[in-house]
């Protein structure tokens, strides 16, 4: 059985933003304008020591928002994936204090950015309902796991900084590649040489 | 997501706070639009189509091969289509080029199959409104138009603007509809793309292309990004830019912005804008003083160093700190570090092209890496990487207003040989031109106006320019005029002119910015996902696209547009002589077979459909490292066969990856430097000394190849009887049989000849690379020593250089200005704006300035400033306050438009057309100022002053 995992190498990523656009293009029936479950985060942004990092749900093995829901509408796959219930949320936005990533969205359509139901990162795992069913594509966008693939941020990273897959295999790349560059300084980006 | 609350913080802190980056802060900045936006979103368009989600999980898919349309990196797609409706994208992981991978724009690639705020149909403006038209109406009456025009005005009054996103048979088919109406008033955006580097770069050594490959990167030891910033502009180059690196490569970048590749970086030096001429000379003196140079392979393959050494001298450490900007310890830091890590390559985009002296810049470029003997060397090279996805492909196919297709230029020549391919008669199509002289210049054989200067062409005083008359209607055929400089010329240019035609996905600024109430022409193009044909990527590989989807709407791929004109205008039977017309259809196999026929000079001529299809078919057996298959049904060739491909199709050659490669049989791929500019020059020897490619029969420089050298040389006799009678009287770019080429090629030969490259260009009005101050410099010190040039003509334009520069704008704007590219955006923008995916991710047109310039003007980080242009405009954007640029110089990113001074020109557009999110065109400030060559527009370097709104 296995651990789905994301992982941003943060020495390959170039805030392209691909991840944004490719979650936004496989879950297009279910989020619209204004909701990212993924976004790009840069530190430092026009220094030397810049460096970006992708970030959704990272699927949390004890997971915060699940701690804290009042409404109980968190449950995790087989595969690790952390999963809510639309039909049961009652957009309290717990989740999105308890959440160190900041994962949760709410609809912004609405008066004053009032919650709604929450949405966030299914790792391109669909939800409660059907696989494949109208519902789950309306409420929750693509399930790409049924059909054998992984989350489409990752699939589609121009780096290949963004991985997505089982834990082991997601270090092992990871491992692998810092052995190999030697992984100068910290874990974030290239500090060059200036003036 | 916010990682840290702060809506209201941004505007009172100058400094990025933590985990807040520009687009979260102009997210923040700018609810209101983002609410604007989403509702406009919802409001339904005109004409419902079928979308994704009304079809079923389980209908069948079908799965095609396509390339992505906005860069030149050229990345491959799986588009799913259900119903005949694009309803998913895989990852090619198959793809030799991006292995599955995608920036921003690639990623939402889809939603071209949506078309939301597309044109819908043909539309004139009648009495201030859009009124529908059927294509039949708007061809007759835009063809009667232009007729009237002609009759009365002659076929120069035409201008012809055309598109880097045609495919490479549109780009063709278009330069020779531009022909046929007799005019070479045709251009497209590689004008103020690369054509300094075009110009630059093939009077050096031959051809005007990116010399090595992205995936060839991965080889570098070293690399310098020079007015190039792959992260936002190339984002998938990084794959292999990345990987380079991590092998050890260091990277420096050079550029006045801390950009996103510099953070990559090893070593970011900052240059002040206009002043590459200048830092590459600081490089080279260190290389010249320590000996650094490699003496060999500049003996053997470069013609005039020692003027460059003699040039240099004048650029020591201190004047080039004065001038640039660099540290000395800087300069010498860095010369070393490309002395002593070798191959190393040298990539540069508009921040090196975009200049009034962009050809000097690129040839400067040049002389650095024959200097370090970086040339012809897999990890070495200058990858240049071009814009658009098909720019170099339509650069090719001469969309050009000084050459046709192949770059074969203007001469009676040339145009005889285009003659010859389209079995024309040579005085048909001469017939067509203008005949009187204008100004001297004879308007067929001589170079028309450019696409930077079209404006010019419609408001300049017409006994000045070198054509009959002015310019009175345009077709702005897939072009945004946002990406051109003067924006108030432009947009009395638009209402000046008789008829504006806009042919384009999308209405574009040509079709809004302007003040008309009629004659007005909208007709919508379909993209090149709902056509198929084949595209050039940057690094010269053709890719066959598969048509995914049927074009939306009553949308028309581009080549029918212009069969219909062509028709109406009677030429049709001449413009598809031998090419198989369905219905209003030209077949683009046969236009493919066409140009394969003419285009010796560059080899695009054994890149059939049949090739170029099997390669589409076998993506996964190029291996990414060296881009050749190491078996399969392409065993031996390169991905995509990029160009040179020499010969016939039948000769199977398989491409040239990497240009002037010695080390390589010129049947696999290798060559040298191309002899072009004769074969001596003041008495020296310009061919190549000792220096050949592997395995020919000449162990010594020779001139490029014509029948007679063939019968001197006694290989006359290779050629098969017919061959000899297309090959006599001929020469390797004339013969179109392929018979020469095939012969030198089995003799070891490259058909162009074996010459050195050239650091004088003594056609150019600066031989070799001079520093000349930009028109608009904040150094008023440096102008006496390092002027511009004199007014003067070029081509049929009168063109200001002195009495510009003259004139100190320096008090009063004070700020040096930049402009450049953001990731989720291309181009003029209409086109990603109009994508929800892309738009939300950038919603506010901004302005970047350094925290000690925005102090002194109280400007904080959110705040609404006017960017004010010495010529007078003036612009609304917000301030985006930020140590990525120094101080006293800023940045603003040239995809906006729909925003014209201040005013919304949302209520010009047809209903339903208003991208999603609009704002000043940088270019509305930006200046005067052209390349004395090309006429390339200067964007990267003008003055400004900022105050808050």
């Amino acid at each position: 059985m296995a651990v789905m995992k994301f992982l941003c190498d943060t020495k390959r990523c170039i805030e392209c933003n691909g991840c944004v656009t490719a979650c936004k293009n496989e879950n297009a029936s279910a989020i619209g304008w204004g909701i990212q479950r993924r976004r790009v985060v840069t530190l430092h942004d026009g220094e030397p020591g810049e460096a970006s990092i992708s970030v959704a749900c990272m699927h949390c093995t004890d997971a915060p928002c699940m701690a804290v829901c009042p409404a109980d509408c968190f449950y995790r796959t087989e595969d690790g994936i952390v999963l809510h219930n639309k039909e049961t949320c009652i957009g309290c936005g717990y989740c999105f204090y308890a959440c160190p990533f900041g994962a949760p969205q709410f609809p912004k359509k609405s008066a004053f950015g009032s919650r709604g139901k929450m949405d966030k990162c299914t790792f391109c795992a669909g939800g409660p309902e059907p696989d494949f069913s109208e519902a789950e594509r309306k409420l929750y966008g693509a399930n790409r796991i049924a059909e054998g693939k992984l989350p489409m941020c990752a699939e589609l990273c121009a780096t290949k900084a963004l991985l997505a897959g089982d834990a082991g295999v997601v270090s092992d790349i990871y491992r692998e590649r810092t052995a190999a560059r030697g992984a100068p300084g910290t874990i974030w980006g290239y500090t060059p040489t200036t003036g | 997501m916010r990682l840290t609350r702060k809506t209201d913080q941004a505007a009172v802190s100058n400094k990025a706070v933590l985990g807040l980056n520009r687009r979260q802060f102009l997210k923040s900045a700018s609810l209101a639009t983002g609410g604007i936006a989403a509702a406009s979103m919802l409001g339904a368009g005109m004409m419902r189509k079928a979308e994704a989600k009304d079809i079923p999980h389980d209908t069948p898919t079908e799965t095609k091969r396509t390339i992505c349309s906005h860069c030149s990196v050229g990345c491959g797609i799986y588009a799913e289509v259900q119903n005949g409706v694009w309803t998913g994208q895989e990852p090619a992981f198959d793809h030799p080029f991006n292995a599955g991978g995608h920036c921003a724009k690639g990623a939402a690639l889809r939603e071209h199959g949506h078309g939301e705020k597309r044109l819908k149909y043909p539309m004139k403006l009648e009495g201030g409104k859009w009124k529908r038209l059927s294509w039949d109406q708007a061809i007759e009456e835009v063809g009667q138009q232009a007729l009237d025009i002609r009759k009365e005005s002659g076929p120069d009054s035409i201008f012809f603007m055309g598109s880097a996103k045609f495919s490479n048979e549109q780009a063709y088919m278009y330069r020779k509809f531009a022909a046929m109406w007799g005019t070479n008033n045709v251009d497209h955006s590689a004008r103020i793309c690369h054509s300094t580097t075009v110009a630059g770069v093939a009077n050096t050594w031959g051809y005007g292309a990116q010399t090595n490959s992205f995936n060839d990167i991965r080889n570098a030891k070293a690399m310098m990004f020079i007015g190039s910033n792959p992260c936002e502009a190339h984002p998938v180059a990084m794959q292999h830019i990345l990987e380079g690196k991590e092998r050890g490569a260091k990277i420096i970048v050079v550029d006045p912005r801390f950009t996103r590749t510099a953070a990559k970086s090893d070593e970011f030096v900052h240059i002040r804008p206009g002043t590459d001429i200048p830092f590459i000379y600081g490089l080279l003196w260190h290389i010249f003083e320590n000996g650094w140079e490699d003496q060999t392979f500049i003996d053997q393959r470069v013609y005039g160093m020692e003027r460059i050494r003699e040039e240099v001298k004048k650029y020591p450490p201190a004047e080039v700190a004065n001038i640039v900007g660099a540290s000395e310890e800087q300069m010498y830091r860095v010369a070393k570090l490309l002395a002593e890590t070798k191959p190393g390559t040298i990539v540069w985009c508009m921040g090196g092209t975009q200049h009034h002296v962009g050809n000097a810049n690129t040839r400067a470029y040049c002389i650095l890496q024959l200097a370090l003997g970086n040339m012809g060397v897999s990890g070495g090279g200058t990858n240049i990487f071009r814009g658009h996805d098909n720019v170099q492909g339509a650069t090719d196919f001469g969309l050009l207003f000084d050459t046709l297709p192949g770059y074969y230029g203007l001469k009676t020549g040339s145009w005889k040989h285009w003659c010859n391919v389209w079995d024309l008669d040579y005085e048909w199509v001469k017939s067509r031109f203008d005949q009187e002289p204008r100004l001297g210049q004879d308007p067929m054989t001589s170079t028309g106006i450019p696409c930077s200067r079209w404006h010019d062409g419609v408001l300049e005083d017409k006994s000045k320019i070198a054509q009959k008359d002015n310019i009175h209607m345009a077709f702005f055929w897939g072009q945004s005029v946002n990406t051109e400089t003067r924006g108030r010329e432009v947009r009395e240019a638009l209402n000046k002119m008789k008829t504006v035609v806009v042919v384009d996905p999308f209405p574009t600024m040509a079709g809004v910015m302007h003040e008309r109430t009629d004659g007005v022409y909208l007709l919508p193009a379909a993209t090149q996902f709902e056509t198929y044909g084949s595209v050039s990527a940057s690094n010269r590989s053709l890719q066959w696209r598969s048509q995914v989807i049927e074009p939306l709407f009553e949308s028309k791929p581009d080549h029918v547009i212009m069969y219909k004109l062509a028709k109406k205008w009677g030429f049709e039977k001449e413009f598809c002589k031998h090419i198989q017309v369905n219905g209003d259809e030209p077949l683009i196999e046969d236009m493919t077979r066409e140009y394969n026929k003419g285009m010796w000079t560059i080899g695009y001529t054994g890149q059939s459909p049949e090739r170029l299809k099997m390669h589409q078919e076998n993506w996964g057996t190029f291996d990414i490292q060296s881009l050749e298959a190491p078996g399969g049904p392409a065993k031996g060739e390169t991905y995509g066969l990029p160009w040179p491909c020499w010969g016939t199709p039948e000769m199977k050659h398989p491409g040239t990856q990497i240009l002037y490669r010695t080390g390589r049989e010129v049947k696999y791929g290798g060559g040298n430097f191309r002899a072009r500019y004769g074969v001596e020059h003041n008495g020296n020897n310009i061919l190549a000394e000792g220096s050949y490619s592997k395995g020919s029969e000449i162990k010594d420089g020779y001139p490029e190849f014509t029948d007679k050298m063939l019968k001197q040389l006694g290989w006359w006799d290779d050629l098969t009887a017919e061959e000899k009678v297309a090959a006599e009287g001929k020469n390797w770019k004339t013969d179109i049989s392929g018979g020469i080429q095939r012969v030198a090629i089995d003799h070891g030969c490259i058909p162009y000849g074996n010459a050195k490259a050239r650091c004088i260009v003594w056609n150019f009005p600066d031989d070799i690379p001079l520093h000349r101050e930009p028109l608009y410099t904040p150094r008023r010190d440096l102008v006496a020593k390092y002027p511009t040039y004199e007014d003067r003509m070029v081509a049929r334009l009168p063109t200001l250089y002195k009495t510009i520069q003259d004139q100190d704008f320096s008090k009063g704007f004070p700020l040096i200005i930049t402009t450049g590219r953001l990731v989720e955006y291309e181009g003029g923008g209409e086109e990603t704006r109009s994508n929800p995916w892309l738009a939300e991710l950038q919603q506010e047109m901004f302005i970047e300035i350094n925290p000690a310039d925005a102090a002194d003007r109280g400007i904080r980080d959110g705040d609404d400033v006017f960017v004010h242009s010495p010529e007078g405009a003036k612009i609304t954007v917000k301030a985006m306050v930020i140590p990525r640029v120094v101080p006293g110089e800023c940045f603003m990113p040239y995809h906006f438009a729909g925003v014209f001074e201040g005013k919304s020109l949302e209520k010009n557009y047809p209903e339903g057309t208003v991208p999603y999110v609009i704002g000043e065109a940088a270019n509305t400030v930006m200046t005067y100022g052209y390349d004395v060559v090309t006429q390339m527009q200067e964007t990267k370097v003008s003055l400004c002053q900022v105050s808050k709104a």
